[in-house]
């Protein structure tokens, strides 16, 4: 049996590194479980892996495998197991905390073939799909009969049901309707090992445990996901979308306060500040009032619910000095709102030539402080922050804009978009809303865990993944590599199992 | 010295003599009474004694309002039962977050009357409020009619702390509603019965308590005309907080379709107008909300007489629902009598009544009739159980990773041996 010599993975600064040859015999294996079409080994074309959507770090896998069916799947990496050959599963290689990046020497599995709507099963509104298939595409399937898929990530014209599956994905209208682990009923499993597992299925309270739960947002490390199980929902008889505007992020977070003190949920509540507006305005002209911050927010449900509640929402922004309310007053205008909002990220390309997105949590409460010290520490450093928050659920985006080419400020950005985090950690929140841990905050895990807790995951992990190989390094901080505990030497797990030597 | 005053001696150093005491019959759990019952007063006494109990081999039942101790399977032994009555605080109602951090052993009662001071609740309605604990309703799961609007209890739960055999306090989730950070600990302790590990705390997120309620019933005497009024009401835009029928008789004479709608007074109004025009074919009463206590009363009914009654939770899909109730009605034919109260989620509640073999013999059959359309039965209760009927039914190709997730948490069996699927 092989031994797989494993080089210390990369620290945070980001340098890529090739990948050792793999033995031909074992890619002749793959090619013969996948065929010709199915094996990318060429160095040219593994370069398209080598990255997901956080593009600074890059890691050449060995080889990428594209099968079309769960059997495949299961040869795969039932002889990855037998050959001990990391692996990491790969939707559309959109996901923001690295969860895709390949893992050295080892190969890259991408579903992105296994891409068909199995099952539409419109009277127990349940859809079931192949983890290919695009997250928006499920909601154009099922909206003739008057359904929708709830999660959507701002990508959810390119990302996967099985990158959202991974990273327990969200989007702008999780207050009200939950994420993807609200919405997955079973999952057809194919674990580190090559079995075939079910959790939960197209009926309730499966009895067990409810390993469909713990395998959402597990972010690939349990196994791949071959089939999933989706719960639609009815569409609401209407919509309405208010755009507010305020002297600051202060006013706009006091107006969300009440308004939820008053009882109401809205389906979204979207906050930007003047920066973020900027951005959007120059990227997608979505004539946005110029204000120090403003207030997107939607209510759905019948329609004289919502209108009634819209009153109500009215009064308590101008209670809190907004100086312009409008209410989209058709389709096209309501797109155009949300096109601003879902534009932000990209959109900082037009005021900086570099920005780092963060996805921190805090306490609703929290917000009016946390930007203050947001303000400060910019100020400090001399670089600007632009502020996307998920007002109703408490999830920041802040993206922090930077030069590269201007020499220490892509540190500088670095250590700032680290501090944010801390200050979310600070105020009783998470370190990651919906972009997921990844390769990106490992390190950050042992200041939101307490090792006990993070030992607690490790021992479940041991039971779907004894050998870790299911995308082995992510989520989870491997000290010395993540340079925290300087002195006593704590092999990496593998290490531990004798399965890789420290090269 | 005998060995079981040692255990006693050593267990009162760690939690209090006023802590422990002999167990007597009225503590049994499925007629298999322990030594002792013991009550910490906080999360790391309780970790403690859990500890102790681990390392001297004994089988601790983790027990809150002792409302469900005969769900399940009996357990395999019984030494200990550890009690979580005094770990009763509200630790913190952040309402503008709309988030509360609460102990195990708080009372659903009491969590809701101090949520309700800042007009918001836990949008669950469990059984037996005013006994059933925090985390004896999230270890068994339990869900009411709430559930198709606001979801189950793991997806209102956002945090929770597991006491773990080996002395482990686990935290995981954390105090805010979006939160990806590492594995999701508190669905996999959702419904685990306490096998993986002794809930202490949880983290729950609310929702505001409504302003204007209305329950409306409607009547019908066939199955098909109940039926294609929940398809219909199914696919309409109403937005009702609770959707259930009651099926007072397995005879099939009456289906009364009960809607609750809460919000405001227009909204109310403009829907309970829709709900006419798609309810014609029934009649369409407004009527008193203690409907919603229907199951419950089941609960009730089957408690009043053990011996000559079953329970038992279904799940199907919802537009089998009704559909199995009559596949419930074909088997039983004149052996026993019944009713149910179903909710639009598909899951719903069967009171059995007859004699004890031919329960027994009509559950079985049914299990096996609904296993194989994908669906589920458990028994609540264990008046009919037996080596060829346990509590839970198949669970399918994951008991093997199950077992090993229990071995990884629990390696030596300590909490609740065997009342578990597949006899964890």
């Amino acid at each position: 049996m092989r031994q797989a010599a494993l080089r210390a993975p990369r620290t945070c600064s980001g340098h890529p590194l090739r990948g050792t040859a793999v033995d031909a015999r074992i890619l002749h294996e793959f090619r013969a479980i996948v065929g010709p079409q199915g094996l990318i080994s060429s160095p040219e074309d593994l370069h398209t892996y080598e990255c997901d959507g956080l593009t600074n770090f890059r890691v050449l896998p060995l080889a990428v495998l594209l099968p079309i069916n769960t059997h495949q799947v299961q040869s795969i990496v039932h002889l990855c197991h037998t050959h001990r050959i990391p692996f990491v599963a790969r939707g559309s290689g959109t996901g923001l905390s690295g969860g895709a990046l390949p893992v050295e020497n080892g190969v890259v599995i991408s579903l992105a073939r296994m891409n068909r709507i199995l099952e539409v099963d419109l009277p127990n509104a349940r859809v079931t799909v192949e983890p290919g298939v695009i997250n928006l595409d499920v909601t154009s399937r099922v909206q003739p009969h008057g359904f929708f898929y709830a999660p959507d990530p701002s990508s959810q014209s390119v990302c996967s049901i099985g990158g959202n599956v991974a990273e327990n994905s969200g989007g702008a209208h999780c207050l009200k309707y939950g994420f993807t682990t609200t919405h997955v009923l079973g999952l057809e499993v194919v674990l580190p090992d090559g079995s075939l597992v079910h959790f939960g299925g197209k009926c309730l309270d499966v009895p067990g445990y409810d390993l469909a739960g713990v395998f959402v947002g597990s972010e690939g490390t349990l196994g791949i996901a071959t089939k999933i199980i989706l719960r639609m929902l009815k569409r609401p008889e209407c919509t309405r979308t208010l755009l507010a505007a305020f002297p600051g992020t202060s006013e706009a977070s006091a107006a969300v306060s009440d308004i939820i003190a008053a009882g109401m949920l809205p389906a979204a509540i979207e906050m930007m500040d003047n920066l973020a507006i900027q951005a959007a305005e120059a990227a997608v002209h979505a004539n946005y009032p110029d204000c120090g911050a403003l207030l997107l927010v939607e209510l759905d449900g019948p329609i004289a619910e919502v209108e009634a509640l819209m009153l109500h929402v009215d009064e308590l922004c101008r209670k809190n000095s907004a100086s312009e309310i409008r209410v989209a007053q058709s389709d096209a205008e309501r797109a155009l709102v949300w096109k601003g909002r879902k534009a932000a990220f990209a959109a900082m390309g037009r005021i900086s030539p570099n920005y780092i997105v963060q996805d921190g949590v805090i306490p609703r409460t929290a917000l009016p402080q946390l930007m203050n010290e947001i303000s400060r520490l910019s100020r400090q450093t001399g670089l600007r922050v632009a502020n996307v928050f998920h007002a109703g659920d408490g999830n920041l985006h802040p993206l922090v804009l930077y030069d590269r080419h201007i020499a220490g400020q892509e540190k500088a950005a670095e250590a700032l978009s680290f501090q944010i985090l801390e200050l979310c950690l600070a105020a009783g929140g998470s370190i990651t809303g919906e972009h997921g841990v990844g390769e990106e905050k490992k390190c950050m895990m042992t200041k939101m865990f307490s090792e006990p807790d993070l030992a607690t995951m490790q021992r479940v992990r041991a039971a779907f993944d004894p050998l870790q190989l299911s995308n082995p390094t992510k989520v989870f901080p491997t000290p010395r590599l993540c340079g925290e505990k300087p002195g006593e030497y704590v092999p990496h797990p593998l290490e531990s199992t004798g399965l890789a030597e420290r090269l | 010295m005998s060995p079981t005053s040692s255990v006693e001696q050593q267990l009162a150093a760690l939690v209090g003599s006023q802590a422990i005491r002999p167990a007597t019959p009225a503590d049994s759990v499925s007629g298999i009474q322990p030594q002792f019952v013991v009550a910490p007063e906080s999360d790391q006494q309780l970790a403690a004694a859990l500890t102790f109990a681990n390392e001297a081999g004994l089988a601790v039942i983790p027990r809150g309002g002792a409302t469900k101790l005969d769900w399940g399977n009996p357990p395999k032994r019984a030494d200990l039962v550890l009690s979580t009555a005094r770990l009763d605080r509200i630790l913190e109602h952040v309402w503008a977050d709309l988030t509360v951090t609460v102990e195990a052993g708080c009372t659903l009662q009491s969590l809701q009357q101090a949520l309700a001071q800042h007009g918001q609740r836990l949008a669950l309605d469990a059984l037996w409020p005013a006994h059933a604990t925090v985390g004896g309703v999230l270890s068994t799961n339990d869900s009411g009619v709430l559930r198709i609007r606001f979801g189950a209890l793991r997806d209102l739960l956002i945090g929770i702390t597991l006491a773990l055999p080996d002395g482990t306090l686990a935290s995981s989730g954390g105090k805010v509603v979006k939160n990806v950070a590492g594995y999701d600990l508190p669905k996999l302790a959702t419904g685990a019965l306490g096998t993986l590990g002794i809930i202490t705390r949880a983290v729950f997120r609310l929702h505001p308590l409504p302003r204007i309620t209305t329950t409306i019933t409607c009547s019908a005497n066939q199955s098909s005309s109940a039926a294609r009024l929940l398809a219909a009401l199914l696919d309409s835009t109403l937005t009702y907080s609770a959707l259930q029928v009651r099926v007072p008789s397995l005879d099939q004479t009456d289906f009364l379709v009960d809607i609750l709608f809460e919000g405001t007074e227009q909204g109310i109004a403009a829907q309970v107008g829709h709900l006419q025009s798609l309810a014609s074919s029934t009649t369409v009463a407004e009527s008193d909300r203690n409907v919603w206590q229907a199951r419950e009363a089941l609960h009730s009914q089957s408690l009043a007489d053990p011996s000559a009654s079953a329970l038992l939770k279904i799940s199907t899909c919802p537009s089998d629902t009704l559909a199995a109730i009559a596949t419930l009605t074909d088997i039983a034919k004149s052996r026993a009598t019944g009713s149910a109260v179903l909710q639009a989620t598909g899951l719903g509640t069967i009171l059995l009544r007859g004699a004890r073999n031919e329960l027994h013999h009509i559950a079985k059959i049914f299990r096996e009739k609904v296993e194989s359309s994908g669906g589920s039965i458990a028994a609540l209760g264990n008046s009919i159980l037996d080596t060829d009927f346990d509590a839970w039914g198949s669970t399918g190709d994951a008991l093997p990773l199950m077992r090993a997730v229990k071995s990884q948490l629990d390696p030596k069996t300590t909490l609740n041996p065997g009342r578990f699927v597949g006899g964890i």
